[in-house]
């Protein structure tokens, strides 16, 4: 439906000082479409591949992955891109029940859990990554891995 | 209810937006469940290999939980997309258009992923 111009628009994003609750919000959108289109896309491309054989499920890997199996940039971008879109949307969801409940509208306590949910789904990914990537630390920083 | 010009035109509440805010719910709980084991029981595979990957998801109960995940994730996202595609798409030609394609993309892909599972657990897949 075409806009009515003579009407008033409510404040939109720019009108408003942002806060942990607004950034949150927005996030959860942004992950939540990332995850559906890119997540949704390798999983059913490497579900996929692995039916068709070994030879197409390899070529798979072969975009995320240099020759010896450890991930190259294409993988490491969306890997760490997919883990931290995973776990922003996974806590936003854990807090959005707690709000679906009728709990947690406290202006304090909102911006307490708003701020834990994207601060929690950084230290995820970090600690995960750090990790998965540890022998590859290890090997670059001083050789006993 | 509503307004006669709004019932001409079609607009107006569908009266299924709380079934859809319940199935958003449902799928999200089923995420939370089967998404933490699919991340866990990757993590914990020796490697992704063809071999090890094809082997852990012929046992029958592996094979069910991911059927179960794929089933579970391409509802949950295609609910998503659509509140997406409703808020941010205003000219009702490309929002159609685009839902259509959001349903084509959830179920085709959906559809490719249980299919694939089931290859692979009937042993199919070499």
């Amino acid at each position: 439906m075409s806009r009515n111009h003579s009407r008033p628009l409510s404040p939109h994003l720019t009108h408003w000082r942002w806060g942990a609750n607004m950034l949150v919000s927005i996030l959860h959108r942004i992950t939540g479409f990332g995850l559906a289109i890119v997540g949704g896309l390798i999983f059913a491309g490497w579900l996929l591949s692995a039916a068709s054989g070994e030879e197409t499920y390899n070529w798979f890997l072969g975009l995320f992955t240099v020759e010896s199996g450890a991930i190259n940039i294409v993988g490491a971008v969306f890997g760490i891109g997919l883990t931290w879109a995973f776990f922003t949307h996974l806590f936003n969801g854990l807090r959005h029940f707690v709000l679906d409940a009728g709990a947690g509208y406290e202006l304090n306590t909102n911006r307490t859990w708003s701020i834990a949910v994207v601060a929690g789904a950084i230290l995820a990914t970090v600690a995960l990554w750090a990790w998965l990537l540890w022998p590859t630390i290890g090997a670059l920083v001083g050789g006993e891995g | 209810m509503g307004t006669g010009l709004g019932r001409v035109r079609g607009l107006g509440s569908a009266k299924q937006g709380t079934h859809h805010w319940w199935m958003q719910r449902l799928t999200a709980a089923g995420n939370v469940l089967l998404m933490s084991w699919f991340v866990v029981s990757l993590l914990r595979l020796p490697d992704l290999s063809h071999a090890v990957v094809t082997e852990w998801l012929s046992k029958p109960l592996v094979a069910i939980a991911m059927i179960l995940l794929a089933g579970n994730v391409f509802w949950h996202l295609r609910l998503g997309l659509q509140v997406f595609i409703e808020d941010y798409v205003h000219n009702e030609a490309s929002k159609l258009g685009l839902l259509v394609l959001l349903n084509f993309f959830a179920v085709g892909a959906g559809a490719i992923a249980i299919f694939s599972i089931a290859r692979i657990a009937f042993g199919g897949a070499v």
